[in-house]
């Protein structure tokens, strides 16, 4: 909706095509407690900012819905809700678009689908034991779904961290996997973390200018949790509640999960990163003079480490009766039938402008600037985005 | 600036990776050992070819490598124990990584000395207690290093040493391991 927002700025004749309803991944694919980690002030769409009384707070999945259904009314974007597009192909000098409700021809196509289709699942799911119950992000909608008795989170990213947390408030015991996280602390100097990302200039750095860009996009969720308390939920917070931690799951041998040894480097490793992040944080504010609304620099205690944290844990004892797969999402381009995936299925494109005339993409992590992987990043990214594209046909 | 030297030639590995993200059948190496009994619980180990970069490949000269256990497992101790080989393999593996990811950040070392512990409880391998297992219970690594840099830039290297590192992933990690007999 971004992009028809910009398309009907650049008078150029669209269709929004959505398979459920406006906002359908915030109505359906979320649970429960879910709020977003960013808060209600970053939460702009071309021309609708949040306008209520917190800004600083952050909005639950139904607000979301509601922010993205008002978007489509003030956009007046042309959406037709209900309709699956099942495939797109090249067809003489545009693409061909199947769909549910019959075909479409069209000049151009903006994927604007979503990064976080389906969630990614290992393949060693497939050993765990049948007694123990299975668990994604889209089949969770709070913790008395599980059975009784020990959880196992595998993943210690946003997701896996928040689930984790309100797992074990429930009262069932958590064992945590953790491979490479990104620790954030939620507050900074008494300022939001991510109002520093976004004043220091973090989040515009730009896709061109990345050292490791790669990376950059498979970076994963930092560990944020937006509450009213804004609270910290970091690993240190979790071992507080009592959850217990235990290195990246790696194997599944005769009924056993086998985890890393690595656990203290994956901390180390976060630890580092976030400090160093903070003493950019700091030398932005000594230098743009924005201390003086600050308050003073601070430190974190690292991660501590478990005395002895379990490699190993018999999945056929009956101490873990259910398994959470907080290991990421994907996007699904099954209906795409145009050769631009690579070897890996991502999406192949430059700044969102894919490898194929007339075929663009919005909404993808680092898309054109690390904001872009956030709600706050469409508006630049549909702007230049759908600007290349109104360029390429009015040349064409 | 001065140049920074640690012998390292980043720019060839750096190509390397370049051209193996493309090409991963070059990529994939097998590495080879052959042992033979020599008495009691003596064996001798030589190393000299493997394979790479899509063919076989030769050491400069067959390396070998003696392997006993102590007196004080009723041995002749002509050599070190097996399990000690995994230090030797570890401490190597880290120190090559600390002094690469320090050449590429243009940190320039001046020694980098380690000390490794391995803890062992022998009762797995004696059998003598079945909930105890034969390999090590925790290996403690502790890093010296000088070096032109501030004590985050180490930590920094060596936190990065230990997430490059072949010999760090295979002891803390499982592997599939097939022991057939020919
Ligand atoms: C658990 C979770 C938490 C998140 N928290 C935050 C947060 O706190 N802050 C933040 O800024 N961002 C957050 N994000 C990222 C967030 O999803 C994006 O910022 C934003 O919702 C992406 O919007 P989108 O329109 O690009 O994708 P989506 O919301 O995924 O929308 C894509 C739409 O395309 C439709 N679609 C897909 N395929 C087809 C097809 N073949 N035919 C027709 N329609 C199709 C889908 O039904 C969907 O409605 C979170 C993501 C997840 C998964």
């Amino acid at each position: 909706m971004a992009a028809s927002h910009f398309l009907s700025a650049a008078s150029l004749d669209h269709v929004v095509l959505e398979r459920g309803e406006v906002a359908n991944s915030w109505r359906r694919e979320r649970w429960e407690s879910l709020r977003l980690l960013t808060p209600n002030w970053q939460s702009r769409l071309p021309g609708v900012s949040y306008d209520g009384p917190d800004p600083d707070g952050y909005m639950a999945a139904g607000e979301v819905a509601e922010l993205i259904e008002r978007f489509a009314k003030v956009a007046r974007a042309p959406v037709r809700t209900s309709v699956n597009v099942t495939s797109v192909r090249r067809a003489d000098g545009g693409y061909q678009v199947t769909t549910s409700d019959g075909d479409l021809a069209s000049l151009a196509v903006v994927i604007a689908s979503g990064a976080c289709n389906r969630p990614t699942v290992p393949s060693l799911a497939g050993a765990v034991p049948g007694p123990v119950a299975q668990l994604t992000p889209f089949d969770y909608r709070d913790p008395s779904q599980l059975p009784d008795g020990g959880v196992l989170v595998v993943g210690a990213s946003a997701t896996g961290v928040q689930l984790a947390a309100e797992i074990q408030r429930s009262g069932r015991p958590v064992t945590l996997s953790v491979g490479e996280h990104v620790r954030l602390p939620r507050t900074y100097r008494g300022r939001d973390v991510l109002w520093w990302m976004d004043r220091a200039g973090v989040w515009d750095q730009r896709h061109d200018e990345l050292d490791d860009l790669t990376r950059a996009r498979k970076l994963p969720s930092p560990q944020l949790v937006g509450t009213p308390e804004r609270l910290t939920l970091d690993l240190n917070a979790l071992a507080g509640l009592g959850v217990e931690l235990v290195g990246r799951l790696q194997m599944v041998r005769n009924g056993s999960a086998l985890f890393s040894g690595g656990l203290r480097n994956v901390f180390s490793l976060a630890d580092l990163k976030m400090n160093r992040l903070l003493e950019a944080f700091d030398e932005w504010a000594a230098t743009t003079g924005a201390g003086a609304v600050t308050a003073a620099p601070e430190r974190f205690a690292p991660t501590r480490v478990p005395p002895s944290p379990r490699w190993q844990i018999d999945l056929t004892s009956g101490e873990i009766r259910s398994i959470v797969w907080a290991t990421g999402f994907r996007p699904d381009y099954g209906w795409l039938d145009v050769p631009v995936l690579d070897a890996k299925g991502q999406l192949r494109h430059e700044g969102g402008v894919v490898d194929s005339p007339g075929l663009y993409a919005l909404g993808l992590p680092v898309l054109r600037r690390r904001r872009s992987t956030f709600i706050c990043g469409i508006e630049d990214d549909a702007r230049e985005v759908i600007g290349h594209l109104a360029r390429t046909l009015g040349n064409g | 600036m001065t140049t920074v030297d640690n012998g390292v030639n980043v720019e060839a590995l750096l190509g390397a990776r370049e051209v193996l993200k493309g090409a991963p059948e070059a990529a994939a190496f097998t590495w080879r050992a052959s042992s033979k009994w020599a008495h009691g619980v003596q064996s001798q180990v030589k190393i000299q070819n493997y394979f790479g970069l899509g063919e076989e490949q030769s050491h400069k000269s067959e390396s070998v490598f003696d392997a006993d256990h102590p007196e004080i497992f009723a041995a002749t101790d002509n050599a070190i124990t097996p399990i000690e080989y995994l230090l030797v393999g570890l401490a190597s593996c880290l120190t090559a990584g600390v002094a690469s990811v320090a050449q590429n950040r243009g940190i320039q070392l001046r020694s980098v000395e380690a000390n490794l512990e391995g803890a062992h409880d022998i009762r797995g391998i004696l059998g003598a207690d079945s909930d105890v297992r034969n390999g090590f219970n925790d290996i403690k690594v502790t890093f010296s290093i000088d070096a032109d840099a501030s004590k985050e830039e180490i930590e920094a290297l060596v936190a990065q040493s230990q997430k490059r590192s072949a010999v760090f992933d295979a002891l803390t990690n499982p592997t599939n391991v097939t022991v057939e007999v020919a």
